[in-house]
């Protein structure tokens, strides 16, 4: 298993100008991590975030568009991966924070996780390439080429919580920072 | 009385939306759905659940596309928390057109006798969402400068569509 925010700093170190949609945890992380008028955090309800990224990749294909999930937040919109399978978005990289909790909620454990293989549900539903990591090494000399190739792509990183950040959920839902982003993204 | 497909699709493109992010309904699949489908100035993005489609069209108004939500009532009901955060507080302009599958002819959706149709309108009201009925020839002309409002406000509007356009 891999501390997220180490995981997440291996990322930062490889993003270059991709948009990076995050959610929850993650997204709490995400923006002290890598921050950048590109990040977008304005997903406004659980579950949202990658259908907000198939938004922005369908009405940009000439962008990167990064999307990172959290494992209770994709159960909630599992459908969204046969829409974004079926509308085959070859710009998208949606990755899955995997810890099998509903960690922003209490911790509470998700149900099935014992069996659940989102790499395979993603596969099923017309990912043409899923990974799995959970070693941070392999993770480190993997991502860079992952962020290159034609998606849509499912990436499940196996993480625990690491160094604790601030929460603010206010400013991850700012529509101020959402109309930062608008002027950024459509530079 | 009788709405056209045509001129409920010529306003569509007229307002400037060029994404049709949809989940077939009854009353608008065969005659606005289907057509949409093989239009070449209209990109359909298929979706399983409604809620999807609310984040979707927020999506493609942040990366500066117009797009419009085609689905049924029930769908609508199925995405409040969506249509609640995202649209409303995220102040997007999510612009939906919605079937109101069972309405009567010539009756108000709130003296509808079916149930889920009569609660429509008073759940928009309670969002704050602005809402349109579509129903007869004359309707239609209400189309563009509702998109046009939604936008200008980053506010989402739902546009019902009362009976099936032909």
């Amino acid at each position: 298993m891999m501390k997220r925010d180490e995981c997440l700093k291996v990322l930062a170190r490889h993003r270059t100008d991709e948009i990076v949609v995050a959610v929850y945890m993650a997204a709490q992380e995400w923006i002290h991590i890598s921050p950048s008028d590109l990040n977008y955090t304005f997903t406004g309800a659980m579950g949202q975030g990658s259908s907000h990224a198939l938004g922005l990749a369908l009405g940009r294909p000439d962008k990167r568009i990064i999307v990172l999930d959290g494992d209770g937040s994709l159960l909630m919109n599992l459908g969204s991966l046969v829409t974004i399978g079926h509308a085959a978005p070859k710009n998208l990289i949606h990755c899955v924070c995997e810890n099998g909790t509903y960690e922003t909620n209490g911790g509470v454990p998700l149900p099935g996780i014992r069996h659940i293989s989102f790499t395979a549900i993603a596969r099923a539903a017309g990912y043409p390439k899923t990974y799995e990591f959970a070693n941070l090494e392999d993770w480190e000399r993997e991502a860079g080429r992952i962020l290159r190739e034609e998606g849509p792509i499912l990436v499940d990183l196996k993480i625990v919580p690491g160094a604790e950040y601030p929460e603010d959920f206010r400013r991850l839902y700012s529509v101020e920072h959402r109309e930062v982003f608008r002027k950024a993204f459509q530079k | 009385m009788e709405l056209k497909a045509c001129d409920i699709i010529r306003e569509i493109k007229r307002s400037g939306i060029r994404f049709v992010v949809a989940l077939p309904d009854r009353v608008t699949s065969e005659h606005l759905l289907k057509p949409i489908l093989q239009d070449r100035e209209l990109k359909v993005v298929q979706v399983c659940k409604e809620d999807e489609g609310v984040s979707i069209c927020s999506g493609l108004y942040n990366a500066g596309r117009r797009a419009l939500l085609l689905i049924q009532y029930t769908g609508l009901l199925d995405s409040v928390n969506s249509l609640r955060g995202v649209a409303v507080e995220g102040q997007n302009p999510v612009c939906m057109m919605v079937g109101l599958l069972g309405k009567e002819p010539g009756v108000a959706p709130t003296r509808s006798k079916r149930y889920g149709v009569r609660i429509v309108e008073p759940i928009l009201d309670a969002m704050g969402i602005e809402h349109h009925l579509i129903e007869a020839a004359e309707d239609i002309a209400k189309i563009v400068p509702a998109v046009e409002r939604a936008y200008e406000r980053s506010a989402p509007v739902a546009l019902l569509i009362g009976r099936e356009p032909r």
